[in-house]
């Protein structure tokens, strides 16, 4: 037996020949470069910093300015609320959970891809994230408090919304800690929190070089500087940016005894985001799962909220990063290899969100429960039938576009899907928040919910509140991780490996 | 009078403070540091630095905070104000779950970030280095090791050859205050 076994171990030894391996091997796959153009440390530095210390652009008091005038909407819409009552959001039996909490839900999900970026993908060690990850953590940031405005409102009497925290109070009596709408108080707020610790950790060593640079942008301005006038506005606003950034920067030396901290920290807040950030949306979509309602009460949906926040996220982080960068010119640091990486993201999330529409459909038929049954049938083709198809068409059929290469790679053509999957996104809450609690249990309590005008200006407004504080961001902050992607970069490499 | 804070050697590329942390690990200083615009990879093993201590805050704010999120709960549902509330139970450890799990998130993220600030004895807003003229390429895109004079091993000649033997693109004297 040990001889025929050993006879085509044999015989396989005298057939392999070295040069046939040699031909047969696989191609070393090219890794795609995350900076075009070998740029240098230096190029970097400049092409970053160069945005928040040039002259503010024209279009950038333009672009402020009409944000702001969106952003008065929502200050309009919210005091004629206070003013009057949550009867004029268009809320009557039995829909009282309209606009406002699909809006909620909006924008915490759109703050999810800013989290996976920064905390999911560093994990995975993907270095691809080093060049988006600070401008969609800061498109977290200012969705959680777009969409932290709505629940607050929401409440009706917003001089009581303190009652959310379990702070003593006149009454006596605590918040209900078995209600999914208490858990969701303490997500968001850490979730906005985390966030907001995180991103600033991250830009703490590039604030650091705005700060060592100030002095010769300083010099600069007042060489170009003419009148006296002039030079005395310099020196004010540069007193006023050397505090800023002086004070924000911490005093970073860029040690490395720091930066091996540093590291470890940043690691450690990757890992506690990660959790976080699937636990945010989860507990969002426990809102509606506890609740006993046909269409609601169903345990998919958590993992179904956290790929749609994902998807709806990164629909977003492409519409904003698109225009930044051919506006800043910024090609060699997004590359069209980051596109694909973001488009591709949004075709698995976009997938995983259509597989979510069919299998609720599927068990809602498997489960035999009639309102259940109807809940379905009805989304597709009751009332709401044209809002449902648009949330399909939005959802499921545009991020298919992204299989292709030609797609991913016409810029226009991914930024108006990327348009398309918001839009979607918005619907598919208005699907599951309205056509749920419209038509519940018993035809007689059924109604048709619209929204009133009042909901529309306090949403349209919020794009216009995060329009300003983006556009803040960009003019005050850096825009990109810079060291982040220095350290990535091929000159960081200490062996040579070219 | 001006006494001296050290002697800061500048490296242009990262291999170069690479290998320059090599030799003065393996020289034996104890007192120095590497200044670096970006985390390079593999230097923390140059200098024999030892595990960072912020996961030990990180664990002591994960604790604070779940303990916390349940005895609130218990606190405020079971011992101040029992309230009858869907028939449920006035306190389990199942229901505040989700309260002591962003909790334990919330308090171990301040931990890492209060760890990280002390174990580098964040905010300094003055110090030393800061007086180098070419400070500014440090946060930009040069490297620098810096050998304190305070460390037992440092002679004012020794040091400088031994620094110049690593072939840097300069040596600077640095000073405890500016001049």
């Amino acid at each position: 037996m040990s001889t025929s076994a050993d006879q085509p171990s044999q015989a396989t030894g005298s057939l392999v020949r070295p040069n046939v391996l040699e031909e047969v091997r696989p191609a070393d796959i090219q890794r795609r470069k995350i900076i075009e153009n070998e740029r240098s440390f230096t190029w970097i530095t400049q092409k970053v910093c160069g945005i928040v210390e040039r002259r503010t652009p024209t279009w950038w008091w333009v672009a402020f300015a009409i944000c702001a005038m969106i952003a008065s909407f929502t200050a309009m819409g919210l005091i004629y609320l206070v003013s009057t009552g949550t009867g004029v959001w268009g809320l009557r039996n039995p829909t009282f959970w309209g606009w406002a909490i699909v809006n909620f839900v909006f924008w915490i999900g759109i703050g999810h891809a800013g989290t996976l970026i920064s905390a999911i993908l560093c994990l995975l060690k993907q270095k691809w994230r080093t060049s988006i990850n600070r401008a969609a953590e800061a498109m977290t940031i200012f969705a959680v408090i777009c969409a932290g405005i709505f629940p607050v409102f929401h409440v009706g009497r917003v001089w009581f919304a303190w009652w959310l925290f379990p702070l003593p109070n006149s009454n006596a009596i605590w918040p209900n800690f078995r209600s999914p709408l208490e858990w969701d108080v303490f997500a968001v707020s850490t979730y906005g929190t985390v966030s907001v610790l995180f991103w600033y950790m991250g830009m703490i060593p590039d604030l650091a070089t705005i700060r060592d640079r100030v002095p010769m942008i300083f010099e600069q301005r007042m060489a170009e500087a003419k009148s006296t006038l002039q030079k005395g506005f310099e020196r004010f606003y540069f007193t006023f940016r050397k505090f800023f950034y002086g004070i924000l920067s911490m005093g970073w030396r860029g040690s490395n005894r720091h930066w091996s901290n540093y590291e470890m920290a940043y690691l450690l807040l990757a890992g506690l985001s990660t959790p976080l950030v699937l636990s945010v949306h989860t507990v969002v979509s426990f809102d509606f799962a506890v609740a006993n309602l046909p269409g609601w009460h169903t345990t998919i949906f958590p993992p179904y909220f956290v790929a749609g926040a994902i998807f709806s996220g990164f629909g977003m982080v492409l519409t904003l990063m698109l225009p930044l960068r051919a506006i800043f010119g910024l090609q060699d640091l997004i590359t069209q290899f980051h596109i694909d990486c973001m488009c591709k993201i949004c075709l698995a999330t976009g997938s995983m969100v259509g597989y979510a529409y069919g299998i609720e459909f599927f068990i809602a038929w498997y489960g035999a429960n009639p309102y259940e049954g109807f809940a379905f049938v009805n989304r597709a083709f009751g009332p709401y039938a044209w809002a449902y198809w648009i949330m399909i068409s939005c959802n499921v059929i545009t991020p298919q576009f992204f299989w292709f290469r030609w797609a991913r790679e016409n810029l226009w053509l991914v930024w108006i899907l990327s348009c398309f999957i918001n839009v979607g996104m918005w619907f598919e809450r208005f699907v599951i928040t309205v056509t749920s609690l419209a038509n519940d249990f018993l035809p007689s309590s059924w109604d048709y919910f619209s929204p009133t005008v009042v909901d529309i200006f306090t949403f349209f407004g919020t794009f216009g509140l995060f329009g300003v504080l983006f556009l803040l961001f960009i003019r005050f902050l850096p825009l990109l991780a810079f060291a982040e992607i220095k350290s990535v970069s091929r000159q960081a490499d200490v062996h040579d490996h070219h | 009078m001006n006494k001296q804070y050290g002697y800061l050697a500048l490296f242009e590329t990262a291999p170069d403070i690479y290998h320059a942390a090599q030799s003065v690990r393996e020289a034996g200083y104890k007192q120095w540091d590497v200044l670096t615009p970006f985390p390079v990879h593999g230097l923390d093993g140059a200098m024999g630095l030892r595990r960072s201590k912020v996961p030990v805050f990180t664990l002591v704010g994960g604790v604070i905070g779940f303990i916390t999120g349940m005895l609130t709960a218990w606190y405020m549902g079971q011992f101040d104000y029992p309230l009858i509330v869907g028939g449920k139970p006035f306190f389990s450890p199942i229901f505040p779950f989700p309260i002591a799990y962003e909790l334990t998130i919330l308090l171990a993220a301040f931990g890492t970030l209060g760890g990280m600030f002390i174990t580098n004895r964040l905010p300094m807003h003055y110090h030393p280095v800061m007086n180098y003229d070419k400070f500014r390429h440090l946060t930009d895109d040069k490297f620098a090791v810096v050998i304190e004079a305070s460390d037992a091993l440092f002679k004012e000649t020794e040091t400088r050859e031994f620094l110049e033997g690593l072939n840097p693109a300069e040596i600077a004297v640095i000073n405890e205050e500016d001049d």
